[in-house]
């Protein structure tokens, strides 16, 4: 079973890469993009339910898979179909 | 005294600490690997500077959780004196040892040279043997040392004094121009509020000798040692 995480840098957080990748997609003629933010993405295989240990990966998510200092993060789990 | 230099797998300014300070008197230095498990009977811990675990996920992400950094929170808490430099900040601020986090530089590119920073306070053993406005030359190297704390915590590190040294030109006038990374408020460097943990991006290990174009960054490692004593003495 896979799980994803997506960390992206808060609102208030300046982000130089996603404003410079703004900038090259303006260069190009699209000038629609606004804004650009960069983050990270994270494929977790997992072993076991993943329902059970949802608990243990948010807690993953906070203190090592992104700083809440300066990152949001969201937790995909595997289609709820059951 | 007896100062303990972390490494950490990555660490690359450990030897730039050692040789630093074995290089003033009164100061024992020796390295302790990241998979020790004790700090204890150390009279300061430095975190050097360096890419610990390659920068991977985010600078100090997985150092933090290196066996060794339990005993160097637990020390730190207990008031014992810890120094992070560049990646050591890094970590301090991963590990909530510190406030705030340290982001890429505002203009992306890696700074490598010679700044110029103003002691914002001396209430510190970082900093008591230097008058508030002294002017400190220090090299930095690094792609992640814009510093970053939302508002409240900026607030509170103002009220509290906890910034020690910013940015400054050469007069000392800090101004933007003067900023190598973008960091808020032109910071350098903040300690936490007990005032025993110290995070700052500029190399005072790389700043302890004239021929290295300054020797500025003794008089931090000085302080340390002159407010060791001072406790050794009143103990």
């Amino acid at each position: 079973m896979k799980v994803k995480v997506i960390v992206t840098p808060k609102e208030t957080v300046l982000d130089p890469q996603g404003a410079a990748v703004r900038e090259a997609m303006q260069h190009l003629g699209f000038s629609a993009a606004r804004d650009v933010r960069i983050g990270r993405y994270l494929e977790i295989e997992l072993e076991g339910d993943p329902q059970t240990q949802e608990p243990k990966l948010r807690e993953l998510c906070r203190d090592l898979l992104s700083n809440p200092v300066i990152e949001d993060y969201r937790l995909e789990m595997p289609n709820e179909t059951k | 005294m007896k100062f303990a230099i972390i490494q950490f797998p990555g660490s690359n300014c450990d030897q730039d600490c050692l040789a630093a300070l074995r290089g003033i008197d009164g100061i024992e230095s020796d390295y302790v690997w990241h998979k020790e498990t004790s700090v204890d009977g150390w009279d300061a811990i430095v975190l050097p500077g360096g890419f610990s675990y390659g920068d991977y996920l985010r600078c100090g992400a997985i150092a933090r959780f290196s066996p060794i950094m339990r005993s160097v929170v637990q020390e730190a808490q207990s008031g014992k004196l810890v120094i992070g430099i560049c990646n050591g900040f890094q970590i301090l601020c991963e590990a909530g040892l510190l406030p705030g986090a340290l982001v890429r530089n505002r203009s992306l590119h890696f700074v490598c040279d010679m700044v110029t920073t103003r002691v914002e306070a001396t209430d510190s053993p970082f900093t008591c043997g230097m008058p508030v406005g002294a002017l400190l030359r220090l090299p930095v190297a690094h792609g992640e040392g814009c510093y970053y704390a939302d508002e409240k915590t900026l607030y509170e590190l103002n009220e509290r004094q906890q910034v020690l040294l910013r940015y400054c030109d050469e007069i000392g006038r800090v101004v933007p121009a003067a900023n190598p990374n973008g960091s808020v408020e032109n910071i350098a460097g903040i300690c936490n509020r007990e005032r025993n943990v110290f995070g700052l991006m500029p190399h005072p290990d790389r700043a302890c000798e004239k021929r290295l174009g300054s020797s500025d960054g003794a008089r931090i490692f000085e302080s340390m040692l002159r407010s060791l004593a001072t406790d050794r003495a009143a103990a």
